[in-house]
């Protein structure tokens, strides 16, 4: 693993909010191209951590740089536009719109026609409009999504919900993919399906995926290397089965004696 | 140019130091305007804590309230029996809210609620003026009890004047004020108040009864709301032209945080005589009658700087 | 069985992206096209055009307009008849400086200035939203009417304090003012409603309105897919306040001929708000549906008593309209929350299967 570029690193990161420590120092970083997971037992900081990432939550102290380009403060829009999409815990769709909008909404980065074409939706705006139809039927082949293409996405059930998410943050073509529990809620026959797209999009696409998860057999199975958080603190960092193995790991996740 | 800065920045103070008895009667008047508003942004504070619902529908409440009470009167019935069935009828009001808004609406968006009150507005103000008609009303201050006349007092080089009932009606709400302030705090019934307005489904699992709590929320809101009416239409008249001013509570609930007792009270205070000191010393600036509007503008400023209000809670954003 | 759409395929990823990708909805929008631009001109009575059809269509273009706002990126404003105010007296002023130009370019103009009042307005979205920012609307309303009021230059100095619409002309034809044949507005009117409808239906399916309704539905994923909120809710602003603007200068020029600046008071706002909610958040063809029921509401509150015999007064009848539509508002929340447009969306899918529902 050692010999693979560095995409992400973090280095030295604390969060607080008022007088709660949600990280403290942390660094870990993530390859290029593998599959990274966060795991960590409830307030460990898992989440914080992915909003810092995508620039939602700015650390007190730290950095993070992604690319080879170090930064400070960042908008969420422009990690966006550096290329790294996100689902989340509670899945966060647009309620009112249909899958197929949702997925669309999603390519809002790679549109760029201007508002006089749109005003008409003529010329270029509906070229633009229908390459990226195209661009997102892919998508939603890949996810065997097509029979609910046009149905809104308030009324689907949980599973397909985080699917069209993960569609949504596909749709972006992103380079670093963050990933908040996508196999939360899901019963045994969804979490393997949502397995395969996970490996598939990593392995077809190239892309790096940062995923936190709570199932450890699934995490061990699919992740190159896990980062291990507890009260904000990185307690073990490795592949499935260092960290497998490690003390204060078992202590964390089974209990120990005081 | 220089004129005009001068106009702005300098002339208002030189008058203010030239004649400060004026200047302590536009103080005196703002802090009367001011106890007002911050009564009618406890109404709103009380329900927007324990059901959730940004009740726009608050201020015409008063209008409400206060026509009933004086509508009856006016038809013949004795002042104080007209004022007893007027908080009998906020307590219909407040079941019927419960049943037909509240309830089919519960667990709704926000905003659904807060849409629901437009509704509540309109048939507040068709049913009040199909009833009792549309046109002023004079609020039987005598018969209530309430003083007329003013102190006139000489003092800071001239005459101040002090209206009876403006200080009866800053009176009445500093005890309200208090009277509530312990009723959230000591009582069982505010306890549960408090319970609801922090989780909907926790207080449900505890036993308390929501709808009863709803009902008691709205209520006092009402009775709140009617001793707020019968104060302003003391000062001027009973009509539906006093909803605009029932509005500028708006503005107050921006300064205070729509959840906080005491900012309701603070930021009351903060537009009543702030809006008074701007329409007499600057508003002859611009034409005057700039107090239709300075309270917005006054509460806009404020929130670009500080967009939970100055008593509200910090918001943290989670996803 | 007339409206199924059993058996049109669609080949290309092009009709099936058309906003009316069945055919007999399109059958249908030229049906009421034909109507709307033939029928009711050639048969229609003055009443029904003058009192009915161009306050409907004024009122639909201004709901189409806070629709834009409310509906689609869910800002709530309360101030939309100040800035019909705003595109009225911009109208007025510009036509009384320039009185050669053809005044169906001041009226679109008229629309520019409200637009870019309304990105001055807009710009508290940045820091503030929901509640709050519903309040901060009040702002603009209270302080545009104290403008309409207390600003002698914008009503030209008039002693009446009120705006009144001379003459203008169109390709010699008398567009504006006493001379005006109501069947002239109508189509004046008619065209640039159902313009701006057609631009507005391609703005809020394009990429455009996804971004709207993506800051709607949840605006930290927005954000988070790079969807910059503040040009976003600008924008928004921007293109709303433009289609009220220009409601504004219609309903002045084509429809009243005159205005107070109470024409444009808060109650107004609260009406053109109710059109949205009860026509349906979010739906162009709800702007038309609301407009048309709540315009209509108080002709039929004055009729119905009349057709049975009971005398009922003006005012009462004003009390009563009052009445119902404060109760349809709570109505359709409770019971239809997506409003007419959901109402004719059902009926659509029920018709679609009919006669055979399963």
């Amino acid at each position: 693993m050692s010999e693979r570029e560095t995409l992400l690193s973090v280095s030295n990161v604390s969060l607080s909010f008022g007088g709660v420590k949600a990280i403290s120092d942390v660094s870990f970083n993530i390859a290029k191209g593998e599959i990274r997971a966060i795991i960590g037992p409830n307030g460990a900081g898992k989440t914080s951590m992915l909003n810092v990432i995508n620039g939602f939550y700015h650390p007190q102290q730290g950095q993070i740089s992604f690319n080879g380009v170090m930064r400070k403060r960042m908008k969420p829009y422009e990690a966006a536009s550096q290329g790294i999409a996100r689902t989340f815990q509670n899945v966060a769709l647009f309620k009112g719109m249909s899958t197929l909008d949702n997925i669309l909404a999603g390519r809002a980065l790679k549109m760029h026609k201007s508002f006089f074409w749109q005003m008409f939706r003529y010329g270029p705006a509906l070229d633009e409009e229908i390459e990226h139809r195209k661009f997102c039927e892919e998508i939603i082949d890949f996810l065997e999504i097509e029979h609910i293409r046009k149905a809104p996405v308030g009324s689907l059930p949980y599973g397909l919900q985080k699917r069209v998410e993960l569609g949504r943050a596909l749709a972006m073509e992103p380079t670093l993919l963050l990933l908040d529990e996508p196999m939360a809620g899901m019963n045994l026959e969804e979490k393997q399906d949502m397995s395969r797209f996970i490996i598939d999009v990593n392995q077809h696409y190239g892309t790096t995926v940062a995923l936190i998860e709570h199932d450890i057999g699934v995490v061990m199975d699919l992740s190159d290397r896990i980062v291990v958080l507890e009260y904000g603190h990185k307690i073990a960092d490795g592949t499935p089965d260092e960290v497998k193995s490690d003390q204060k790991v078992i202590d964390a996740y089974l209990g120990v004696a005081h | 140019m220089m004129h005009l800065l001068y106009q702005i920045f300098i002339d208002p103070f030189v008058q203010m130091a030239g004649a400060p008895d004026l200047l302590v009667q536009t103080l005196w008047e703002g802090f009367v305007g001011g106890m007002l508003y911050a009564l009618i942004a406890l109404g709103f504070v009380l329900i927007f804590k324990a059901s959730g619902v940004f009740n726009f529908a608050q201020g015409i409440m008063m209008v409400f309230a206060a026509l009933t009470m004086v509508g009856l009167y006016e038809k013949g019935v004795p002042a104080p029996l007209a004022l007893l069935l007027a908080i009998g009828v906020m307590y219909l009001l407040a079941v019927a809210v419960e049943r037909l808004i509240l309830r089919p609406l519960v667990n709704q968006p926000d905003i659904m609620l807060f849409m629901a009150t437009f509704g509540l507005t309109y048939v507040l103000i068709g049913v009040g003026e199909l009833i009792f008609g549309g046109s002023p009303k004079e609020v039987p201050t005598a018969q209530l009890g309430l003083p007329k006349g003013a102190y006139d007092i000489h003092a800071f080089g001239g005459l101040v004047s002090l209206q009876k009932i403006d200080i009866a009606a800053a009176l009445i709400a500093s005890i309200m004020v208090a009277a509530l302030a312990v009723f959230f705090q000591k009582t069982r019934i505010g306890r549960a108040l408090r319970a609801v307005a922090d989780d909907h489904q926790a207080a449900l699992s505890v036993g308390i009864s929501l709808n009863q709590i709803w009902v008691i929320v709205w209520f006092t809101a009402g009775v709140v709301a009617l001793a707020t009416g019968i104060m302003w239409g003391a000062r001027s008249d009973v009509s539906f032209s006093l909803q605009v001013i029932a509005l500028k509570a708006l503005p107050v609930l921006i300064l205070g945080g729509f959840t906080s007792v005491p900012g309701a009270i603070v930021g009351g205070l903060i537009i009543g005589i702030g809006e008074k000191l701007g329409e007499f010393y600057w508003g002859p600036l611009v034409g005057g009658g700039i107090d239709s509007w300075l309270a917005y503008a006054i509460a806009l400023a404020f929130l670009l700087f500080k967009p939970e209000g100055l008593f509200g809670e910090k918001i943290i954003e989670r996803i | 069985m007339f409206y199924r759409e059993v058996g049109q395929f669609k080949t290309n990823y092009a009709a099936d992206q058309a906003i009316f990708p069945i055919r007999q909805d399109r059958i249908g929008l030229a049906l009421i096209l034909l109507v709307a631009f033939i029928v009711i001109p050639l048969f229609g009575g003055e009443f029904l055009i003058a009192s009915v059809m161009i306050p409907f269509l004024v009122l639909a273009l201004a709901a189409i307009g806070l629709n834009i706002l409310v509906g689609y990126t869910g800002l709530i404003s309360l101030g939309a008849a100040a800035f019909m105010g705003v595109g009225a007296y911009a109208c007025y002023k510009l036509s009384t400086i320039f009185p050669e130009v053809n005044i169906v370019v001041w009226i679109v103009a008229s629309g520019f200035v409200s637009a870019a009042v309304g990105v001055l307005f807009g710009l508290p979205s940045l820091r503030i939203k929901g509640f709050y920012l519903a309040i901060a609307t009040l702002a603009a309303q209270f302080f545009l009417q104290w403008c309409f009021q207390r600003v002698p230059w914008l009503y030209n100095y008039n002693t009446s304090g009120a705006i009144e619409v001379p003459t203008h002309t169109l390709f010699g034809v008398p567009v504006t003012g006493a001379s005006a044949t109501p069947v002239t507005r109508y189509y004046v009117v008619l065209t640039i409603v159902v313009g701006m409808t057609w631009v507005a239906a391609n703005l809020v399916h394009g990429r455009i309105g996804r971004n709207w309704m993506a800051v709607r539905d949840m605006d930290i994923a927005a954000q988070l897919m790079g969807i910059r909120l503040l040009p976003a809710k600008l924008l928004a602003f921007a293109v709303s306040s433009f289609y009220v603007g220009v409601a504004g200068a219609l309903m002045v020029f084509m429809w009243l001929g005159a205005a107070e600046p109470e024409a444009f008071n808060i109650n107004q706002s609260f009406i053109l708000l109710f059109m949205v909610i009860i026509g349906g958040l979010g739906s162009l063809i709800g702007s038309f549906l609301g407009a048309a029921l709540i315009h209509i509401l108080p002709i039929i509150v004055r009729m119905v008593p009349d057709a049975l015999g009971i005398p009922i007064g003006a005012a009462t009848v004003e009390h009563l309209t009052f009445i119902i539509t404060g109760a349809m508002i709570i109505f359709f929340l409770v019971v239809e929350p997506h409003g007419l447009a959901r109402l004719w969306a059902i009926a659509k899918q029920k018709l679609r299967v009919w006669p055979f529902p399963y």
